[in-house]
């Protein structure tokens, strides 16, 4: 990025009643706004001095039309001096720090003399919180003083009277009397206070003008009526401006002290009011609805806030958003976009000798691929329309700008909220689609965390070089898949794309031809890892994906982690080896081409790169479903169909569990039972009838997997790691399984049982929140009923959980947002504090390792072989 | 090892140790090794990170990204249904907080080797562990009015399984109570107070009496010996450290707290680095996620860096940076803006917020390089 001017530092301060004077361009000394013609009055709150917001006036300071003229400042002289609310504390220390007579502050040479080495000495050393520290002991040791050592006059306290008022000794001091004693507060004496005179003076916290902020900060609104309606600002002052003219008529007219005192007194309050409305002991200022004005403070403050809604979060164009659909059709790194999108959302592209008949041909075509604008080399833009088209065309040279609409190929980013990590804003290609919603390639569903029932994503597109190349060079999803939170990948297949591969692997043949068939419809065209049979097994298909060079050993999911690997002559075929590109045994399936932990999609990217890893991970997602395609797969809920027999035996277990824990309970109430370490008795109880249930359930679903057969869509899905767990199968055959509520059984509900159907103090699995039977034969009333409770228990704890790890994060964020590592290899802050030596003592980035680890074990093994 | 020797400037020692194991389980030979550590180092070079990576925002997505995950569920038994211990969500929040009264202190105290096999002399170490007020061992204790002192009759059983004698009650009981003069017959012991007490003042001395703490450490409230491997660790509820430590039948090298105020005061800020790292790992693994330690290193280095803890905070890590724009940016914008026009401070821009702000390039990742030329500009008008 090109700057040809930069911001070097910003400095705080306060404004002094000269620069506010100014600053200014109009002194304002009227409360009225418009006159009888609706024209703002002159010397008004609306005076066009301060700027202009109402279409084709003039401002008669810069002489600006709307839009042009960010505004400008005017002010008020104040009758009277006025305390500003947010500056209360800072007087008060001041004017404790200091003598009540002749404002020198409190401290004998000696004391300032050392405590001015000890500030320099800090600051030296850049011990910040030190010095800050000296400072408020420095400070509160002068409040204590006793005696002026100047002066030798006795020091009084002087308190605040929350929120602007101020007395000593009981009686009340006038802002006019606070002012005077800052005043006499010498620059140097100020600076030890902790006051940097040079931008602001301690008198300047009390008020004597008031800037009055220019009217483009308080747009008045037109309402369907005609009627104006005016900000809240401009309302709040108009009436400091009311008040203040009605304190200067009697005070010039001599009017009686108590008058004044109270017109004074509401002087304040309205000024206290302009800056912050949600003081707690003054009453809020309140619209004639009685809604309360929002003012300076609640402008700055909280989420909506200026800060963090439009200064710390900015608002772009040339973005869209709408509903996201899949298609498994298009490539990882590509994104359907409709045609409605691309025609509102363009590129501006640079004339050049090379490229201007292109843009000739776009620009005459008026329909979709086309262009909007031309901008002139002066940076005046033209809109193409139908009159307009041959002129400009004609007009076009190289050095102009077209901004053409998105065609295929285009970068674009895309985005999905919450944006959690960086993986949820990456660079796709435009692939302009027939339809109204975007498309996304499934298989990147799992960084952005979307699903397809009904969610919603951003696309934005970069309008510079420079950002179109950094999206290009750093944001595709090709670079993005491996996680830098634990070094894994987080895209990988999914779904039927898991299923399909594993049924290849596992036992499907083809026919040559039909396995060249598959091959083609993915693209592949090398058929030499097919043999010369005329049968194709599934292994042989999959193999064709794989570079030549590639070698890989892993575990299928199913893998029981024997003591004694047999390999190759593994029963379960749970040995994947792949040498040379050939896969030689084992069953292709979550552990290998999966989310998170696809192994040979992790040994891909460490050998070959993020490219060929995509390119082979698009392949084999392609294959897995092209094989469904042609073999087909369908699952139903007559897949958890048992016969009569095991259902009986199912029951029985189910039976015997609750007749163990009747015995429990017998055990229990004769007082037999003996508690374990750490556990009263009714707890041991509860832990031993918890362990029995939840032991039937797991055993009935043993029992149920080594019934059902193999060729079971549902146990396909289950065992290839693409869906679902047998525990689902249970719940649906069988038992849906003990409820658990905070860590126990169902214990709530009545005096004395869990609900009003049960006797009381029933201990029984039915009462306290055991599902004997399975979804498909239905749940009783009281089953329901628990499968309810925690159904709810759960969906409270998600909605109370995502605002605390929101605001985790948020906090996490703003505190580490700048800590890099700088080009020394230390990490460091923004104010150069070194935080490690080494990022992570090894200067390993996640992101670019294995696991967060190099993996030494695959060198050795390689090198071992090479002899 | 001549040959990894040679390396050790050029590869971290973690994976030089790896290395070293590796060839040692294989017995590679001389040849075979600088294969390996050429190897190694070509993809330790590669998987280097690059200057200017914002590995801060990093480490905060890889928290803020799983937190979505983590359970509220606060309690989790460790081993078996004992001392309950805060985890998940609310834990992570405490420990980054940098809270100094945690919910649920708890330490693991392992015992020396000799004394940590006998379930029954570790349930005796365990007792004398677990604080124990007078109120523990009493049978009955009342006050006589008329004469005006206090009677209690102990329970000599616990206090022989305690292993304290009635004259080191009576002791204790003079020390921290003063201006009582105790006398003792059999079972029973007798408190009269110096100076003649009020009623109110006698019952306020009773209910001071009771909770006098005889033995044990003090804020240990609850002791359970729990099997590991095959010795008896002690996990109690609440924590005290320095006090544990100056116990000679423990194993000093082993014994952990969760409570990191407490290492810090004990073993200072290293160690208290380590607590931070060690807690978070506990949490996040408990979860059964997946957070790379080197995130949670990071978090850990920021809050300890400046010599002392801070949490991140309002008042912490973000309350104490340099820039006025980032602190108003996070929470309380109105004080900071009050505080830096008075000091008239001066904010450098030299991080993210301010400049985003102020629309200008942040100095982070391809925002760091910069170059200061002069470039003759076309003479035409700037376009808007």
């Amino acid at each position: 990025m090109i700057l040809s001017k930069q911001i070097k530092g910003l400095v705080f301060g306060l404004f002094s009643p000269e620069d506010i004077k100014k600053m200014a361009s109009v002194k304002l000394v009227t409360p009225e706004l418009y006159d009888k013609e609706g024209y703002p009055v002159d010397g008004g709150l609306m005076d066009i001095r301060l700027g202009v917001i109402d279409p084709g006036l003039r401002c008669k300071t810069c002489g600006s039309k709307l839009k042009e003229c960010v505004g400008h400042f005017g002010y008020i002289d104040l009758a009277r001096p006025i305390v500003h609310l947010n500056y209360a504390r800072s007087i008060l220390d001041a004017l404790n720090s200091t003598c009540v007579e002749c404002g020198r502050v409190v401290a004998d040479l000696d004391k300032i003399k050392k405590y001015m080495q000890k500030l320099e000495r800090y600051e030296k050393e850049k011990k910040n919180e030190l010095r800050k520290r000296e400072m408020k002991l420095f400070s509160n040791a002068l409040k204590n003083a006793k005696k002026c050592p100047y002066c030798n006059a006795k020091q009084a306290k002087i308190v605040l009277d929350k929120p602007t008022a101020f007395s000593e000794n009981e009686r009340k001091l006038s802002p006019i009397e606070i002012r005077l004693k800052l005043e006499k507060i010498t620059d140097d004496d100020a600076s030890l206070l902790g006051f940097n005179p040079k931008y602001a003076r301690p008198e300047w916290m009390i008020l004597t003008t008031l800037p009055i902020p220019p009217v483009t900060t308080r747009p008045s609104i037109t309402l369907e009526t005609g009627e104006r309606s005016e900000d809240d600002l401009t309302h709040k002052l108009s009436d400091i401006v009311r008040i203040n003219q009605r304190l200067f008529e009697n005070i010039n007219a001599g009017a009686p002290e108590v008058i004044i005192e109270d017109l004074w007194e509401l002087l304040q309050y309205h000024v206290t009011t302009y800056f912050d409305n949600t003081v707690t002991q003054v009453p809020p200022a309140r619209h004639r609805s009685g809604q309360p004005l929002k003012t300076l403070a609640e402008r700055i403050k909280s989420k909506e806030g200026r800060f963090r809604h439009n200064l710390a979060g900015k608002r772009v164009n040339f973005a869209a958003r709408t509903v996201i659909s899949p298609d498994p059709k298009i490539k990882f790194n590509e994104v359907g976009v409709p045609e409605t999108v691309a025609i509102e959302l363009t590129v501006p592209t640079r004339v050049t000798e090379w490229n201007i008949n292109w843009l000739k041909e776009l620009i005459k075509n008026r329909k979709y691929p086309s262009a909007n604008y031309i901008v002139r080399p002066d940076g005046k833009k033209k809109k193409i329309t139908d009159e307009t088209v041959d002129q400009l065309i004609e007009e076009l040279q190289p050095g102009y700008i077209v901004e053409r609409h998105l065609v295929d190929g285009d970068v674009a980013l895309f985005n999905r909220q919450p944006s959690l990590h960086r993986m949820s804003i990456m660079c796709h290609k435009v692939r302009i689609l027939p339809g109204k919603s975007f498309r996304l390639n499934p298989s990147v569903c799992n960084p952005y965390n979307a699903d397809f029932d009904g969610d919603e994503m951003n696309l934005h597109v970069p309008q510079k070089e420079e950002a179109i190349a950094e999206a290009d060079m750093l944001m595709q999803v090709k670079s993005h898949i491996i996680t830098p939170k634990n070094g894994l990948n987080i895209i990988g297949c999914i779904e039927d794309t898991i299923s399909g591969n594993f049924l290849l692997t596992k036992r499907l043949k083809f026919s040559r031809e039909e396995a060249i068939g598959i091959l083609l419809a993915i693209g592949v065209t090398d058929f030499s890892k097919l043999g010369k049979d005329k049968i194709v097994d599934g292994k042989s298909i999959f193999s064709a994906l794989l570079p030549n060079d590639f070698n890989f050993i892993g575990y299928s999911k199913e893998c029981k982690k024997m003591d004694r690997c047999l390999k190759t002559k593994c029963p379960i075929d749970a040995y994947v080896l792949i040498e040379n590109g050939r896969l030689i045994s084992g069953v292709i399936d979550k552990n290998s081409i999966g989310e998170d932990n696809g192994a040979i999609l992790r040994a891909l990217h460490a050998k070959y790169g993020e490219d060929i890893t995509v390119n082979v991970l698009e392949k084999i997602f392609k294959l897995g479903i092209e094989v469904l395609l042609r073999h087909g797969f369908t699952t139903a809920i007559s897949d958890t169909d048992l016969p009569l027999e095991v259902i009986e035996k199912i029951k029985e277990a189910i039976k015997a569990a609750e007749k163990k824990v009747q015995d429990l309970i017998k055990e229990y109430e004769e007082g037999k039972m003996e508690a374990l370490p750490g556990v009263s008795l009714k707890d041991t109880l509860e832990m031993q009838i918890s362990k029995t249930l939840n032991h039937v359930r797991n055993d009935i679903g043993k029992f149920i997997s080594s019934y059902l057969s193999e060729d079971n869509p549902t146990v396909i899905m289950i065992k290839s790691g693409a869906t679902a767990s047998i525990l689902n199968i249970v719940q649906m055959a069988s038992c849906v399984g003990q409820q658990v509520l905070r860590g126990k059984r169902i214990q709530r509900g009545y005096r004395n049982r869990t609900l009003s159907l049960f006797k009381t103090d029933d201990l029984g699995p039915v009462a306290h929140g055991f599902i004997e039977r399975g979804y498909k034969n239905g749940l009783s009333p009281a089953e329901f009923f628990w499968g309810a409770m925690t159904g709810r228990d759960s969906l409270m704890d998600t909605a109370l959980r995502t605002p605390k790890s929101g605001y985790l994060y948020r906090r996490l964020a703003n505190a580490l947002q700048d800590i890099k590592v700088e080009y020394d290899s230390t990490v460091r802050d923004a104010n150069n504090n070194i935080i490690q030596f080494n990022y992570g003592d090894d200067n390993i980035d996640v992101s670019k390792s294995e696991g967060g680890k190099i993996n030494v074990k695959k060198i050795v093994e390689e090198v071992s072989e090479l002899q | 090892m001549t040959v990894i020797e040679e390396f050790k400037d050029e590869l971290p020692k973690n994976v030089l140790d790896l290395i070293k194991d590796e060839v040692e389980s294989k017995k590679l030979t001389q040849k075979q090794t600088k294969e390996v550590l050429i190897k190694t180092k070509e993809a330790y070079e590669r998987s280097k990170i690059e200057p200017g990576e914002a590995i801060g925002i990093i480490t905060a997505e890889s928290f803020g990204e799983p937190g979505t995950q983590m359970t509220l569920n606060v309690f989790h038994f460790a081993g078996v249904a004992e001392a309950n211990i805060t985890l998940g969500l609310p834990r992570l929040v405490e420990i980054f907080d940098a809270r100094k009264e945690i919910s649920t202190p708890s330490m693991n105290i392992y015992l020396k080797k000799e004394n940590s096999r006998d379930i029954e002399k570790v349930k005796k170490f365990a007792s004398m562990i677990k604080e124990t007020k007078i109120e523990d061992v009493l049978l009955e204790i009342s006050t006589n009015l008329t004469k005006g002192y206090i009677e209690l009759r102990v329970d000599k059983k616990k206090l022989i399984v305690m292993g304290c004698k009635p004259s080191n009650l009576i002791k204790t009981l003079t020390t921290t109570l003063k201006k009582v003069t105790i006398k003792h017959k059999n079972d029973r012991l007798f408190l009269k107070p110096i100076i003649k007490m009020e009623l109110t003042e006698l019952y306020r001395l009773k209910e001071k009496v009771k909770s006098v703490i005889i033995g044990g450490v003090k804020s240990v409230t609850d002791v359970l010996p729990v099997k590991k491997e095959n010795e008896y660790v002690i996990i109690t509820a609440g924590s005290n450290l320095k006090e544990v430590l100056k116990l000679d039948f423990i194993d000093k090298t082993r014994i952990t707290t969760n409570d990191i105020f407490e290492v810090e005061s004990v073993f200072g800020i290293e160690a208290a680095r380590q607590a931070i790292i060690n807690e978070a790992l506990k949490v996040i693994e408990d979860q059964g996620l997946n957070i790379d330690i080197r995130h949670i290193m990071l978090v850990a280095d920021t809050m300890t860096s400046s010599g002392r803890i801070k949490g991140i905070t309002r008042s912490g890590i973000t309350g104490e940076k340099e820039s006025v724009l980032a602190r108003a940016s996070f929470e309380t914008p109105l004080k900071h803006l009050i505080s830096a026009s008075l000091i008239g401070e001066e904010d450098k821009l030299t991080s993210v917020v301010e400049n985003v702000i102020i629309n200008q390039p942040i100095p982070l990742g391809t925002g760091l390089p910069s170059l200061t030329t002069k470039i003759e500009l076309p003479k035409q008008k700037k376009p808007n």
